[in-house]
């Protein structure tokens, strides 16, 4: 859908808009990385409120993450989680093996540095998703080889 | 692999609010990051220009549009091929000189907008939508055309439409293949 070219370009952009106005070193990378991720819980949380408007109410955590993981990522990125795991003590990993902001990336080791800068937007997605369906969490995700990446999200 | 052949409409609109609440949060973060309105708006048109450049192979992947023949061809085919590709709107079209180099696409609605009540206070000459300047700009820069494309009219600033003003310039170059030949 021509819909999904606009917002991979505006996601491009905005993270390296982001990354050109700071400068180098490990506090100022934060520093973006928590701006994007901030961009990502505001907009998580609007989307969350629009998509879950005609559902029927969650019966318990798993059940949320699980709409996360189907419909939610779904509507967004065409595609399901492909693996869910959880240790049903409060932490969920979910496994893309082929995320969308990533597969326009070459998929071997020379841009994995930098991947963790795509993940931020998505991450605080996901966050502000769970915030407005009353979970606190802390989203954090990883990259071992593109495109795959795991979504961690401890409540709390 | 099989793929819904159609989805839900719910699916679809939630798609174009994920742009634009993207869009919105940004907007957000660059009040926060830049006092002046100007910069603000700079800094979109700049963002929109890359875009731009990268979305019109996309477009021109998908629309398979013919060579253009004119600058009014060009504008109609940005309003009812493009803006309806991905924004779902037709703007309409319209000429304001006489050199035919200077039109106006009048937007009576815009999805950009949607979660948008008024602008912030103190922040009266914001150009919210400065994003598509720069993205029709860089758009057409790629295909060898330079354009300077400015809000005319805005609808959050009071104005009773929305107004996008793309002016054609004329290429330098063109006087010198004339030489040669």
């Amino acid at each position: 859908m021509a819909d999904e070219a606009l917002f991979l370009l505006l996601h491009n952009e905005m993270v390296s808009g982001v990354y050109k106005s700071a400068e180098q070193g490990e506090v100022e990378n934060g520093r973006c990385i928590t701006k994007l991720e901030n961009m990502g819980f505001r907009v998580g949380q609007g989307l969350i409120e629009r998509f879950t408007k005609d559902t029927a109410r969650f019966k318990d955590e798993l059940d949320i993450m699980k709409f996360i993981c189907k419909d939610f990522w779904t509507t967004v990125f065409k595609k399901q989680i492909d693996n869910l795991r959880t240790n049903h003590q409060g932490i969920y990993v979910l496994q893309d093996n082929k995320f969308r902001l990533l597969t326009q990336m070459s998929a071997g080791k020379q841009y994995l540095e930098h991947a963790s800068k795509y993940l931020a937007f998505t991450c605080g997605l996901i966050r502000g998703g769970l915030s407005n369906l009353g979970i606190k969490s802390i989203v954090t995700a990883e990259v071992s080889s593109m495109p795959a990446c795991k979504f961690q999200g401890q409540k709390g | 692999m099989s793929r819904p052949t159609h989805r839900r409409p719910e699916y679809r609109k939630i798609n174009k609010d994920l742009f634009v609440l993207t869009y919105g949060a940004l907007v957000a973060q660059l009040c926060k990051d830049y006092e002046k309105d100007e910069d603000v708006n700079k800094y979109l048109d700049k963002m929109g220009y890359g875009i731009g450049t990268r979305l019109v192979e996309d477009f021109l992947a998908r629309s398979c549009v013919g060579r253009c023949h004119s600058y009014s061809e060009i504008t109609d085919i940005i309003a009812q091929v493009a803006f309806k590709m991905y924004l779902g709107i037709t703007p309409s079209v319209t000429c304001n000189n006489s050199s035919r180099n200077e039109f106006s696409l009048i937007l009576d609605k815009n999805p950009l907008v949607e979660f948008v009540e008024e602008l912030p206070a103190g922040r009266s000459s914001l150009c919210y939508c400065n994003l598509l300047c720069g993205i029709i700009r860089g758009a057409l820069e790629m295909v060898h055309l330079a354009a300077d494309v400015t809000f005319l009219q805005d609808r959050l600033k009071g104005d009773s439409v929305t107004e996008i003003g793309i002016t054609f310039l004329k290429k330098p170059e063109e006087k010198k293949y004339r030489r040669k030949k």
